[in-house]
């Protein structure tokens, strides 16, 4: 099977430097005060950037056909939404309790 | 393969249609297009078998990670057991496993590039990565459990923690279990030339999703639960 392109070494340990640099950020991040809530969302945005990096460059879906990206991840994608439809009422819960108390 | 000497290109397909004219269908190795032998894609089929796991396994993984979620950001008593030494632990742990990403790739490569003991050095220093990961992160259950958490008690706040944190660190570390066997059949494998480049790639992609997952495991299980001040 042909590629017509692939990740050179120079790319891939590009591509490793920078999501050691972007664990060593969440390590720091974890260490502030920041809210629960914020908190969260950050470390799970830099996550997303992380298995983004590692998606495309370690697994090649970025040298793969276009086809085979739109078949896998939209599907995907859409699936992770309708879960988070829930997490509002992770919160709501937090919210009421502490009126209770 | 260019689409201009495709020769399907605008041939009736069975159940009505035509393939359109730019879309390129490559053959399988060693077959014709009038076999069956067609890849939509791009990449023999057990490749794409091998996306569609790892796309079905991620749903499962996304459910538990969700259910995580869920109740740590709901539990008011959430417990926050991760000193110092264990998220260092755990940042050693990533640390770890993103090499053996690293290690995988390079073994991909030199088995297209036909350096079969090459291939078999990186893909036992990936496994290697792994059960590193694996005692590393035994003995952190075994800190844990040590200090009273069992699934449905511990020491210092909600229950829910311990069936929470058992239930996908371990799903997790059943995943990573699994691939250092995968990974050391499939050196022995290519070694003795059983099983191709292809076969090499396939266990690479499985790896990387291992490595993928750990990403969100990490900051969501630990980081969220440091022990700050």
């Amino acid at each position: 099977m042909e590629h017509s392109e692939t990740a050179g070494l120079k790319v891939i340990f590009s591509v490793l430097f920078g999501l050691l640099g972007l664990t060593v950020c969440e390590v720091v991040l974890a260490y502030r005060a920041l809210p629960l809530g914020t908190m969260f969302t950050l470390l799970m945005g830099l996550s997303l950037l992380k298995a983004a990096l590692i998606v495309a460059y370690f697994m090649h879906l970025r040298y793969e056909q276009p086809s085979l990206f739109v078949t896998l991840i939209p599907a995907f994608v859409f699936v992770i939404l309708m879960m988070t439809v829930i997490f509002a009422d992770s919160t709501r819960l937090a919210h009421m309790r502490s009126l209770v108390q | 393969m260019s689409s201009s000497n495709d020769p399907l290109a605008g041939v009736a397909i069975h159940g009505g249609g035509h393939i359109p004219a730019g879309v390129q269908v490559y053959p399988e190795p060693g077959t014709s297009f009038w076999s069956g032998g067609g890849l939509p894609y791009g990449i023999p089929s057990r490749k794409l078998g091998m996306w569609l796991f790892i796309v079905s396994d991620a749903i499962t993984f996304s459910a538990v990670i969700f259910a995580y979620g869920y109740l740590r950001l709901a539990a008011a008593d959430w417990p926050r057991p991760f000193e110092t030494a264990s998220i260092v632990n755990a940042t050693v742990m990533t640390f770890v496993l993103l090499s053996s990403s690293v290690a995988m790739v390079l073994a991909v490569r030199a088995s297209n590039l036909g350096r079969r003991g090459g291939t078999v050095g990186w893909l036992l220093a990936t496994a290697g990565g792994g059960i590193v990961f694996d005692i590393l992160h035994i003995r952190e259950w075994l800190g844990l459990i040590h200090e009273g958490v069992r699934p449905f008690q511990n020491p210092w706040g909600t229950p829910m923690f311990g069936s929470a944190f058992f239930a996908m660190t371990g799903l997790h570390m059943l995943h990573v279990t699994i691939g250092v066997i995968y990974l050391l059949i499939i050196a022995m494998a290519y070694s003795n030339k059983k099983v191709t480049e292809v076969d090499v790639e396939v266990s690479g992609l499985y790896w990387h999703f291992v490595d993928l997952v750990w990403m969100f495991i990490f900051p969501l299980v630990y980081l969220l639960s440091a022990k700050v001040g």
